[in-house]
């Protein structure tokens, strides 16, 4: 390992490092532009410089180009680097606007900080400064291009990080503009973090706009739910409006990205709110109050045999309230629950088999990559950055069966349905070799090849596969089974077993149940994205946060607070347990949902043994100790799950059609509307003639 | 020393000056005046109500940048904002509630295009409470009715800025 010093202060650092990040070890800051330790390295702000007394150097280096030495000595603290620091943000600040005032990045602005810390106190420029047109990026992204230094970190950020070529620089010298060369929005499901990246307030975001400055906002950590990623999220809020969400820096999953979904859709928490209770009094919904609707939950449920009752928990839900639902549902006696609304053939019984066992991290090991019925791009844009990541270190390969893909990295097509998966199952695939032969493999599955009638087949052969082919390594701790969810509440629900009980009825059993009349009433906790209409004749009451299929179905509807309005245990597709913090009051008379199935239970004659949320993690932690592990993987032990059956030669389909609309949030946005417009149907039915 | 002090009291020196000096005054001008027929001279820095103000072409000046909301020691101040028709960035909601304003001057330090000023006018009493919680449209009533003034006191102030 090199020695170095910096400022008189010898240390040693990783071999192969910059200068500037042996400074951030040594503890020494260095003003920034276009350095960023996630993108690679450009050396065009020149605001790093510093000085290097040992080889002696007559200039000033580019400390973010200049990689570390042994017996290296830097000096950043000496007037010579000062006068070059001055001199470099003089030169930024000719042709930067001074517009902090209406400009959005104002108060958290890396030049507005600079140029207080390392500036010069006057400007001595009386020219002209020069006005460059706006771009348009799409209806994320707000352009105001004359304030932009040139750093080229969106350029980079486009390229290397989401994949997408669309981003560059035109012309040269002080004529020099940064555009997408053509009108057109950016096609990246990580658009958004080219905001977060961009040191001045030349790329914005478009619905913020103007909206608050930074030092109003309060600030609240939580989890994000729009995928099972569980992003960590920062939400920022006034009062009791969410007005933006940034991402947290967590390394094993998101790194400091965040999918344009998960930032984007909080408009969503604002319409389409549930904030009273409903009845439906001949056919019309009528607001109640709590003690009303509970009433006529219990004069409707009294009589009824425990059978007869169902439950299924939807994409959004937290542990706790699926935790008080699975409670209540023991308490009335019924079986009946499934938080699997989509039918996917996950086992339960075998944790393994439902876990993304890899973990996010872990995407950076692999060097063969199956995806069966998957698309990652679409349903987890951050696994799929990291599964590019590892791409471009040249050591991956991936092959894909299933729908067509692009990834912004090359996919091979293997094939489209479960007779591909038979083939490399049987190793007479070469697929199946490329697995073999690697040192790490993996597989992803998806649930658009669980989510079919033949799921649990599918699932047989994933595992098949995955033994066959050597994905399952205990000994070298790596296990490269995958599956991909879709639902953030997904994994919590199975492992807390919000799984029909013994003789209890799955989803499809609770649907067609209900179609024949043989159930009688089923409990919607936040579950939307179900055939509601086939709920026959059955009583419906739907608990949670948006007037979506679910509320237009109910017969009773009880209003329950969205993710950023309770505290909530989200497992992501990894089984990493995280917490999600409240940052406003729930809306109206809606309250956390674990308390309203614990007000209920009661009213129903059961008491849940928990009157605050700590005793209830406390009960839940007991009966799953990993509960308790937060941000913490338990590894899932390997078991026999999946079973033989017909398969179903129609091929694979991402259960995800529209990536900007998956959820009762994202589909009461406006922005994601618009997103709709301009990315789906845009690319569908624009033609010619729409001029 | 007694005797000295027994011959004024026996005098009544103390009362003769003082009935002296007040027969003085009598002669001198008079520095009360008639208030509200007289007022007197105010200086061009006086702090007194708030107004907001426009350019010469009628748009408002006010950016909604919040610098002034920021200071306000008081918090008296509100602003929302979102972009105009136009895109320009504009507020939707400025709120000074005078019941808590100080006076204190420092929003008008603040503010970058000199929008909000605390004009000449100190008599702006009221009946109600509520009379005294301004919105976006009072302040630039306030703005366009004092305008002359507050333009001089500008002017008048801008060496020593």
């Amino acid at each position: 390992m090199p020695k170095v010093t910096i400022d008189g202060r010898e240390i040693e650092v990783p071999a192969g490092i910059t200068v500037i990040q042996a400074c951030e070890i040594a503890g020494v800051e260095i003003p920034r532009f276009c350095y960023h330790e996630r993108l690679s390295v450009a050396g065009n702000c020149r605001m790093c410089l510093v000085e290097m007394e040992v080889p002696k150097s007559p200039k000033p280096i580019a400390s973010c180009a200049m990689p570390v030495a042994d017996k290296m000595v830097i000096r950043t603290d000496t007037e010579a680097v000062q006068k070059a620091r001055r001199g470099v943000m003089e030169f930024l600040l000719i042709n930067h606007p001074l517009d902090c005032p209406i400009c959005d990045q104002g108060g958290e602005c890396d030049l507005q900080d600079q140029a207080m810390a390392y500036g010069f106190d006057r400007s001595r420029f009386r020219e002209n400064k020069r006005a460059v047109p706006e771009k348009y990026l799409g209806p994320l992204v707000k352009t105001h291009m004359t304030r932009c230094i040139h750093c080229t970190r969106c350029v980079r950020f486009a390229t290397e990080v989401a994949g997408v070529e669309e981003l560059g620089a035109v012309y040269r010298g002080e004529q020099m503009e940064i555009t997408s060369y053509i009108e057109r929005a950016l096609t990246s499901e990580l658009s958004g973090n080219i905001i977060d990246l961009c040191p001045v307030g030349a790329l914005t975001s478009k619905p913020y706009a103007f909206i608050a400055r930074p030092w109003e906002l309060e600030k609240t950590d939580s989890i994000d739910v729009h995928d099972a990623v569980g992003a960590n999220i920062r939400v920022d809020t006034r009062g009791r409006e969410v007005l933006r969400v940034l991402p947290r820096v967590n390394e094993e999953v998101n790194e400091e990205w965040l999918a344009d979904k998960s930032r984007f859709a909080y408009d969503g928490l604002k319409r389409q709110r549930l904030d009273r209770c409903f009845i439906r009094v001949n056919g019309r919904l009528t607001s109640a109050t709590w003690a009303q609707a509970f009433e006529a939950i219990a004069q409707r449920l009294s009589g009824v045999a425990p059978t007869r009752i169902a439950a299924i928990a939807g994409d959004l839900v937290d542990a706790e309230a699926m935790y008080a639902l699975k409670g209540m549902m023991t308490a009335l006696g019924s079986p009946h629950m499934d938080c699997r609304q989509d039918g996917a053939a996950l086992d339960p019984s075998v944790r393994a088999s439902y876990l993304f066992n890899t973990t996010i991290a872990g995407i950076e090991q692999a060097d063969a990559c199956l995806l069966i019925g998957t698309n990652p791009r679409r349903e987890a844009p951050l696994i799929n950055a990291r599964l590019r990541k590892r791409w471009l270190t040249g050591s991956l390969r991936v092959g894909s069966v299933g729908p067509e893909l692009d990834l912004t990295f090359p996919v091979e097509p293997l094939g489209v349905g479960p007779d591909t998966l038979l083939q490399i199952a049987a190793g007479g695939h070469a697929f199946a070799s490329v697995l073999s032969q690697a040192k790490r493999p993996m597989l992803i599955l998806g649930q658009g090849a669980l989510a079919r009638p033949d799921g649990s087949a599918v699932l047989k052969l994933a595992r098949d596969i995955a033994e066959r082919c050597g994905l399952v390594k205990p000994e070298e701790g790596w296990n490269g089974f995958n599956v991909l969810h879709t639902a953030a509440a997904r994994v919590g629900g199975l492992d807390l077993g919000f799984v029909p009980g013994p003789g209890g009825l799955d989803t499809a059993g609770i649907i067609a149940g209900a179609e024949r009349g043989e159930i009688d009433a089923v409990y919607l906790l936040g579950a939307d994205e179900l055939p509601t209409d086939r709920l026959g004749n059955a009583f419906v009451i739907y608990q949670g946060h948006h007037g979506d299929a679910g509320a237009h179905r109910a017969d009773v509807i009880l209003p329950g607070a969205a993710y950023t309005e309770k505290d909530g245990t989200y497992l992501n597709t990894e089984g990493r347990v995280q917490r999600g913090v409240a940052a406003v009051f729930p809306l109206g008379e809606a309250r956390e949902d674990w308390t309203i199935l614990r007000a209920l239970c009661e009213r129903l004659g059961h008491r849940l043994p928990y009157d605050s949320i700590g005793q209830l993690r406390a009960a839940l932690q007991a009966e799953h100790p990993h509960f308790a592990e937060l941000d913490e993987i338990v590894p899932a032990d390997w078991g026999s799950f999946g079973r033989e059956g017909p398969l179903d030669p129609a091929p694979f389909r991402s259960p995800i059609e529209n990536y900007y609309m998956t959820d009762a949030i994202s589909r009461a946005s406006e922005t994601m509307a618009k997103c709709t417009e301009v990315y789906v149907l845009g690319s569908q039915q624009r033609t010619g003639t729409h001029g | 020393m007694a005797l000295l002090d027994r011959s004024r009291n026996l005098l009544l020196t103390e009362l003769l000056s003082g009935m002296a000096l007040t027969f003085r005054y009598m002669f001198r001008p008079k520095v009360t005046i008639n208030y509200p027929h007289e007022k007197g001279a105010l200086s061009p820095r006086f702090r007194g109500e708030h107004a907001l103000r426009r350019y010469p072409n009628g748009e408002e000046r006010c950016i909604a940048c919040k610098l002034c909301e920021a200071i306000c020691p008081a918090l008296a101040i509100t602003i929302e904002a979102e972009p105009r028709e136009d895109g320009s960035r504009r507020t939707t909601r400025y709120d000074i509630d005078m019941t808590k304003c100080i006076y204190c001057g420092f929003c008008q330090e603040a503010c970058p295009v000199d929008a909000i000023v605390e004009g000449p006018n100190f008599e702006f009493s009221t009946e109600t409470r509520e009379e005294l919680l301004y919105d976006k449209r009072k302040l630039l009533e306030n703005g366009d009715r004092w305008e002359a003034q507050l333009a001089a006191n500008l002017e008048l102030d801008a060496p020593y800025r």
